[in-house]
């Protein structure tokens, strides 16, 4: 018991992380409604970018600015990781991307079939089917 | 500038996109020269730099200067080059083929889906030739991008299925993300060389961050590429958008995740790994024996033509996958084979279905009939993709196939070898049952006809135009052509990919 | 369909939590993830590019490749909202909204009716979302944009020195215009940037990027490589980097400022241009 506390202690990033990806996914699969959808898989991509963020924090230490006018060598270890700063960087954007064209195809359904709710879509090609 | 050939490979691409996007607003006029132009360049870079691999082994490029692992290095080697040209040479041949249905759906905004074109094969270059783990990433989600605005337009229906394609997609390539993450934690390198040079040490190979690090990659992959039980978006997302994406994304999307699906089991988990201390790849033949046998029942179930090869394309994946899986060198070569041959055929089989809705307006099996006599050019091409698919000889789906089977013999996995004969047998009788509707069904043979000189009128022939119709005899073509020239392929490019330690 | 979600859900993440317990700990400065790349990258971010902001080096040398491609999947983004909503309609207008300006009157003139002439100076048009004519949103609104735009300005050239660089400065470059068009309407900001700017912006803001690399390929060095950028400008290589830097960064603000707006003005008037939010 002492040790699963200790373990949740000093890892609780990875487990904040899960449960964000679990709700994202959750809303994904369950929710019928297709905006509801959207932001589930924006709270699932978010949760990656807390992942890979959470890995490059050092207790302790500051931002990856090196000083500017300064002629000592340059201690890596008082700086925090730089690198998955940049790979995330790439990765918000995708995400933000991926919004864009989601929205824009849940538009274009809305305007096909007056509603956004799943159910009501799959009713409507049902009977569309049936004529 | 030969040296440069592999960044201009991509480079060449991307830039004549941004320049079509630029000129769609000011110079309409120049876009589908400079489409042309751009595939053409690719095409040929891509045959070039295939030469230079043959003769002198992989190619190496260090992106900004910087060599692995601090900068991002492309890597061409054996495995990449044959794919590259496949990738090029489909592109190409499409766009010429779907000029005219570009015209009829897209009318108003030609210049965007040109420059979403050019986007795809940018993202499907890149993919196959990239050295780094999270670069393919990136490539991935433009190729991913440009796929779903380029099926979200066709039919009524389309909207719908890509939005579902969008979420499902979604989730693959952020699986895939999370899967280089955890690799990143556990070695500290994002680079595909140094990552596999990480996991031959024993203490990475037995953590069970690496394994967890392959389940997460290979099941966005899988994701992605549409194995079955995750291919609920392949065929409403291919059947209900317009012919002209649905040729360039069927024969493509599929195929390069494969490729990557290799690319990431062979070079960054080494095969050692896969195949020795993970103990899964029976696991994952069998997961492929369901996906060929399920493809294959559900393509028997369907009613209309695009459907139907999107079940077609399904079974294949599952060919692919368990041809892979198998371990043995007959497996993997069967597996690399393929991905050429099956580009090939899907390209064949779609386009000739193309120009049949462009003329006839639908594609239900009962619009079909005696279509034969009506377009017989398309028909004879649609026959050799068939028969490519059900694998007869000469055709290059014979030897593919023989080379799976016989590695499914090897491996002792007669469950695989049956699936194979099995599935070539339904695909047997999905094909006769078209050339029945479409050669001895005439038009009129509906029972509510009406006129009687109305079946006259429709027997002349009603070709599909030239610029359709000379691409899709091509393809045919060169699917006998890779049928013949099978074992110079074998021998020179693809057992050269493959690692020494399989046997 | 609920309880099948909620047990994957379960299942997944207590298998996701067991396996992560191998994990390093949270701020752990030895994991291997720390101490493999990254210290390279912080020890020569001055010396290879005199850039103090090692994640900026990262992003736009050495890395670069990668960046290239996220500022195209930004424009793929506003080329697929084009592309899947744009619709130019020229049917006759449906109900419109008129207020006339001297006594604040709201006019609704239904379809076929006679309307004011375009450039009317007693009556303007509204959207048919609309709200009473408020002299402090207009003017704060005014008075805001300048500034924000000045801090986008900012936030791309401090990107070497500060947190910052072309996306972030891009970004809020774009959110300036759309404050514009928030605080009055789509027409009136579509008339000053118009969406062929955008359109042919964006594009243009990619092609400075892959421009520059492109240069890079012609002097003979690797695609990217600003090093070779030193004799078209007569510094040393070092510094070459750092323009060479700065010069992508721009194409990024560029890109990300165009694709922001053209995003927007496709999604909040649902591609008609008519009526925006």
């Amino acid at each position: 018991m002492e040790q699963i506390v200790t373990a949740i202690g000093a890892k609780y990033n990875y487990i904040v992380y899960v449960i964000l990806m679990m709700i994202g996914l959750y809303a994904m699969i369950v929710k019928s409604n297709l905006v509801k959808k959207i932001i589930g898989m924006n709270i699932f991509q978010t949760s990656i970018i807390l992942f890979y963020v959470s890995t490059a924090y050092k207790t302790g230490k500051t931002i990856p600015i090196v000083p500017y006018q300064g002629h000592d060598a340059v201690h890596a270890a008082d700086y925090i990781n730089p690198l998955p700063h940049v790979l995330m960087l790439t990765a918000i954007v995708v995400s933000v991307a991926t919004l864009g064209v989601a929205l824009s195809l849940a538009m274009k359904i809305y305007r096909q079939y007056g509603t956004l709710e799943e159910d009501d879509i799959n009713e409507n090609l049902r009977s569309e089917e049936g004529k | 500038m030969v040296q440069h050939l592999p960044a201009l490979l991509v480079v060449v691409p991307l830039l004549t996109a941004l320049s079509v996007s630029a000129l769609s607003w000011l110079a309409p006029r120049l876009c589908l020269p400079l489409t042309f132009g751009c595939l053409g360049f690719s095409l040929a870079s891509s045959v070039g730099i295939l030469m230079e691999v043959i003769a002198s082994g992989p190619v190496v490029y260090t992106m900004g200067g910087w060599s692995s692992p601090i900068g991002i290095v492309y890597v061409i080697d054996y495995l990449s080059a044959p794919i590259l040209v496949v990738v090029t040479a489909v592109a190409l041949i499409n766009l010429v083929a779907s000029s005219k249905q570009i015209d009829r759906d897209f009318s108003d905004k030609k210049g965007t889906f040109y420059t979403l074109y050019i986007l795809f094969v940018t993202g499907m270059v890149g993919i196959v030739a990239t050295g780094d783990a999270f670069n393919l990433y990136v490539l991935l989600e433009i190729a991913a991008l440009t796929g779903y605005s380029l099926i979200g337009l066709g039919q009524p229906r389309a909207p719908l299925s890509s939005l579902n394609y969008l979420f499902i997609g979604t989730i693959g390539a952020s699986f895939y993300l999370l899967g280089v993450g955890y690799l990143y934690i556990a070695t500290g390198s994002l680079n595909m060389a140094d990552l596999a040079r990480f996991i031959a040490m024993p203490e990475h190979s037995s953590s069970t961050m690496v394994m967890f690090a392959f389940i997460i990659c290979m099941t966005g992959l899988f994701t992605k590429m549409g194995l079955f039980p995750l291919h609920g978006w392949l065929p409403n997302a291919y059947s209900h958008a317009s012919p002209a994406s649905s040729a360039l994304l069927a024969p493509l999307t599929t195929k390069v995740m494969i490729y990557a699906m290799i690319r990431v089991c062979l070079y960054v988990f080494t095969p050692a790994y896969v195949f020795g201390t993970l103990q899964i790849s029976n696991a994952i033949v069998w997961i492929a024996v369901a996906a060929i046998v399920v493809g294959s029942l559900l393509a028997l179930t369907q009613k209309s033509l695009f459907k139907m090869l999107t079940y077609i394309v399904i079974a294949e994946v599952g060919y692919m996958v368990g041809g892979f899986f198998l371990g043995n060198r007959m497996g993997i070569t069967g597996s690399a084979l393929h991905i050429i041959n099956d580009a090939a055929m899907t390209l064949c089989l779609f386009l000739a279905a193309g120009a049949i809705t462009y003329r006839t307006k639908s594609d239900s099996f009962s619009d079909l009939k005696g279509i034969f006599k009506r377009m017989p050019f398309t028909m004879t091409a649609f026959t050799i993709g068939a028969l490519a698919v059900i694998g007869i000889p000469p055709t290059c789906g014979f030897f593919s196939k023989w080379y799976l089977i016989i590695g499914g013999i090897n491996a002792g996995h007669y469950g695989f070898a049956a699936a194979l004969i099995f599935s070539s047998l339904v695909n047997a009788v999905l094909f006769f049952r078209i050339f029945e509707i479409a050669y001895f069904q005439s038009p009129g043979d509906s029972k509510d006809h009406h006129h009687h000189g109305h079946h006259r009128h429709k027997d002349k022939m009603v070709e599909a135009p030239l610029s359709m119709l000379i691409p899709l005899m091509i393809t045919a073509l060169s699917l006998i052509v890779l049928g013949i020239y099978t074992g110079d392929i074998v021998t020179h490019v693809i057992q050269a990919a493959i690692p020494g330690v399989i046997s | 369909m609920k309880s099948i979600g909620l047990i994957t859900v379960i299942v997944c993440g207590a298998l996701l939590i067991y396996y992560a317990m191998d994990f390093p700990n949270f701020g752990d400065g030895t994991s291997p993830a720390n101490t493999y790349l990254s210290p390279h990258f912080l020890e020569n971010t001055m010396v290879d590019a005199h850039v103090p902001n090692s994640v900026t080096t990262i992003l736009a040398d050495y890395r670069g490749y990668d960046t290239m491609y996220e500022t195209t999947v930004v424009l793929t983004a506003g080329l697929a909202c084009f592309f899947l909503l744009r619709r130019r309609e020229s049917t006759s207008p449906p109900a419109r909204f008129y207020r006339h300006v001297p006594t604040g009157l709201t006019l609704r003139i239904e379809e076929g009716g006679k309307l004011p002439a375009e450039n009317s100076k007693v009556f303007t048009r509204i959207d048919s979302m609309w709200a009473p004519d408020s002299l402090i949103i207009k003017n704060t609104c005014r008075l805001v944009i300048a500034f924000v735009q000045l801090f986008a300005l900012y936030v791309v050239a401090h990107g070497h020195y500060s947190p910052g660089g072309g996306f972030q400065g891009g970004v809020l470059m774009g959110s300036s215009i759309i404050l514009f068009s928030i605080s009055n309407d789509l027409r009136r900001t579509l008339k000053r940037f118009k969406e062929k700017t955008a359109a042919v912006l964006g594009a243009v803001g990619v092609l400075i990027y892959s421009g520059t690399g492109f240069v890079c390929l012609l002097m003979g060095e690797h695609f990217l490589n600003y090093g070779a950028l030193s004799s078209i400008l007569g510094t040393d290589k070092v510094m070459a980097r750092s323009h060479g830097i700065f010069s992508v960064e721009i194409g990024v603000a560029f890109a990300v400022m165009s694709v922001m707006i053209w995003i927007y003005y496709n999604l909040s008037s649902a591609g008609k241009h008519d009526e925006g939010l």
